[in-house]
């Protein structure tokens, strides 16, 4: 039997019984478009927090208080505990260095905002002017922080547009006094309402200069330092200037984290890999019962084609050739299912798209052939059992049904 | 030439042996028109799938055109029946979905002809058949008559050397049945050899050899 006519065939078969073979193609398309959605979404993710990263700059080093000892690359050290505080002495220290480009030491905590009775919960962000151009914020009005000693703890504060909205509404805000836990401070900017920095509501903030922020919170102790390298090629030279720095002040101990982007980057990066890979895994196991399913039917299909089968063994087929025809219309049949996944799968991470721009849920080239290639092996050794039943039939048998 | 000697095929029912083919020698020429008769159950279906290479027997020697097919594997025997062998069914056993045509050029497809050659070879058959104006119908679109004409086209259009027919009668109206008897006549007359079995004396007393079977023996085997 020529191929052409194999398909034909099998398209005859598939076009006799049109429930039976939607049914199939629904459970093949949806273990497909599964895999295609998921992946998608997962991959979407790991493109988002990778690009998150990356508008942060890839040369950014942060420096956060106490060592952890093991895995210091990843994010569980950003609650470690703190041996030694990090102070501004140590930021002031760390300028010092011919690979330092810009440094913000940072401070945060959560503290109340009022004006003329309105009062609200913020957080607060107690840093210095370069953090404007480090964490790409956006500043609609009046000025930033400025540029003057990080030990001046000068009563300003910049605050973000909701925070703007809800104790002033429509009116003038720069120049007025707010109170920040009860310490009056003048208002000398706005931010910009877009932005949102590693899970910062900007709309949210209120900044004021660090030396200003440790007092109302009562600390000595930085949150992180950031420091941006000139360059890529001297992050290496920053980091080793880095831990020689803090060794020197903090008596021999080099208890600091020392985090690049790049290598948060990558653990993100590989997690959210494994994360994909999982969620295709799962949802590959769908395609495996679709499978079944597939087999299932072929048996059926095999039991009502018995006299067609008997007749075309009486009319020269070989066993092999009775196998083919069965396995090639279950290939077929999964084949167009995984199409019809496909389109339903790239239709479904279109609209995600539609609707949640942020999550760019594009499947990944390798989830595609993946999603077929089981949909099409599947297809396959399930439909061998029924194949082989069929190949077996006795043909003298088979004719005697009607 | 088809040559059995000393065939037996037993088969074992309920633990019971019972004799479907007994020792039976027989030898059919080319051209020649038989016809098998016998109550039920005396072996003249096992007969006829032994002749069409269905069934093998357990012992003796079945010598097709010379050729000693007792001992051929599956495949080498669904050879042989794709080239030598035209079977034709009481209860026609056409594919429901094809048309009319392509049910007719179904062994040519399975022997991987191309299309163009089948339909060189099918669209004469069509004709002479009377079914030109049926070839794009479907088998529940034709009558029992065309049906069955559909399957004497189908067993035929590979040319082969021996048309088995199992009852090709037995599924059809009185008028109909002569047309059918009259079509395999005609091909029997145009050199096929041609063996039917029946239950209808009618249809199988008008063959020039009749071979009567009883228990799995010949019974009598008159020749003209």
């Amino acid at each position: 039997m020529r191929p052409s006519d194999t398909i034909l065939f099998a398209l005859s078969s598939l076009g006799s019984n049109r429930v039976r073979t939607f049914l199939m193609l629904l459970a093949m398309s949806i273990g497909v478009a599964a895999v295609v959605l998921l992946t998608g979404i997962g991959n979407g993710a790991r493109l988002y927090i990778v690009d998150q990263f990356a508008s942060l700059g890839t040369n950014l080093v942060i420096v956060i208080p106490g060592r952890a000892d093991t895995a210091s690359n990843t994010p569980a050290t950003l609650v470690g505990e703190t041996p030694r505080d990090l102070t501004l002495g140590d930021a002031r220290a760390l300028m010092r260095g011919d690979a330092v480009g810009r440094l913000t030491p940072i401070v945060i905590g959560e503290l109340s905002i009022a004006y003329r009775g309105r009062e609200r919960d913020i957080p607060l962000i107690g840093s210095t002017s370069p953090i404007l151009d480090i964490h790409h914020l956006q500043l609609e009005r009046g000025s930033f922080l400025p540029q003057e000693d990080m030990e001046i703890a000068r009563p300003v504060c910049i605050i973000g547009a909701k925070v703007y909205r809800e104790l002033f509404g429509q009116r003038n805000a720069l120049g007025e006094l707010v109170r920040i836990s009860g310490f009056r401070c003048r208002v000398i900017g706005i931010l910009g309402s877009e932005g949102r920095s590693l899970g910062l509501d900007t709309e949210e903030l209120v900044i004021v200069p660090v030396a200003f922020a440790q007092m109302l919170l009562n600390t000595e102790g930085l949150f992180r330092v950031l420091i941006e390298a000139k360059d890529m090629e001297s992050i290496e030279r920053l980091k080793k200037h880095i831990t020689t720095t803090i060794a020197k002040r903090h008596y021999g101990e080099d208890d600091v984290t020392i985090i690049t982007q790049d290598s948060v980057l990558a653990t993100f990066d590989k997690i959210l890999a494994v994360l994909t890979l999982t969620v295709a895994g799962i949802a590959g196991i769908s395609l495996v019962v679709a499978g079944i399913l597939i087999m299932n039917v072929m048996l059926m299909a095999v039991a009502q084609r018995t006299a067609e089968i008997g007749l075309c063994k009486a009319l020269g087929a070989g066993k092999m050739q009775i196998m083919v025809m069965i396995v090639s219309e279950a290939l077929l049949l999964s084949t167009l299912g995984g199409i019809l996944g496909l389109g339903i799968g790239f239709s479904g991470a279109w609209l995600a798209i539609q609707f949640y721009p942020t999550l760019q849920t594009t499947p990944p080239v390798w989830a595609i052939a993946a999603a077929m290639g089981t949909a099409m092996g599947t297809g396959c050794i399930f439909s061998l059992l029924p194949a082989r039943r069929a190949a077996n039939l006795d043909p003298i048998q088979a004719l005697a049904r009607h | 030439m088809i040559e059995l000697q000393h065939v037996s095929r037993i088969f074992h029912v309920g633990g019971q042996e019972v004799r479907a083919m007994d020792n039976i020698s027989l030898t059919i020429t080319p051209g020649e028109y038989v016809s098998i008769m016998g109550p039920s159950g005396s072996g003249k279906s096992t007969l006829l799938n032994t002749l069409g290479l269905l069934d093998t027997p357990d012992s003796g020697h079945y010598l097709l055109e010379g050729q000693d097919v007792t001992s051929l594997s599956d495949a080498q025997l669904a050879q042989v029946r794709s080239q030598k062998i035209g079977f034709i069914f009481q209860f026609f056993h056409l594919v429901p979905r094809l048309s009319a045509q392509q049910n007719i050029e179904l062994p040519l497809m399975l022997a991987g002809v191309g299309r163009k050659e089948r339909a060189t070879r099918s669209l004469p058959l069509l004709t002479a058949f009377g079914l030109e104006t049926r070839r794009h119908h479907r088998p529940d679109e034709l009558s029992g008559g065309q049906r069955q004409r559909v399957a004497i086209a189908r067993a035929v259009i590979h040319q082969p050397t021996v048309l088995l027919a199992d009852e090709p009668t037995g599924n059809l109206d009185r008028h109909s049945s002569g047309d059918i008897i009259n079509l395999l006549e005609q091909l029997n007359q145009d050199g096929l050899t041609l063996v039917i079995v029946t239950h209808d004396p009618e249809v199988g007393n008008r063959a020039r050899r009749r071979i009567r079977v009883v228990d799995g023996t010949i019974d009598s085997d008159l020749k003209p």
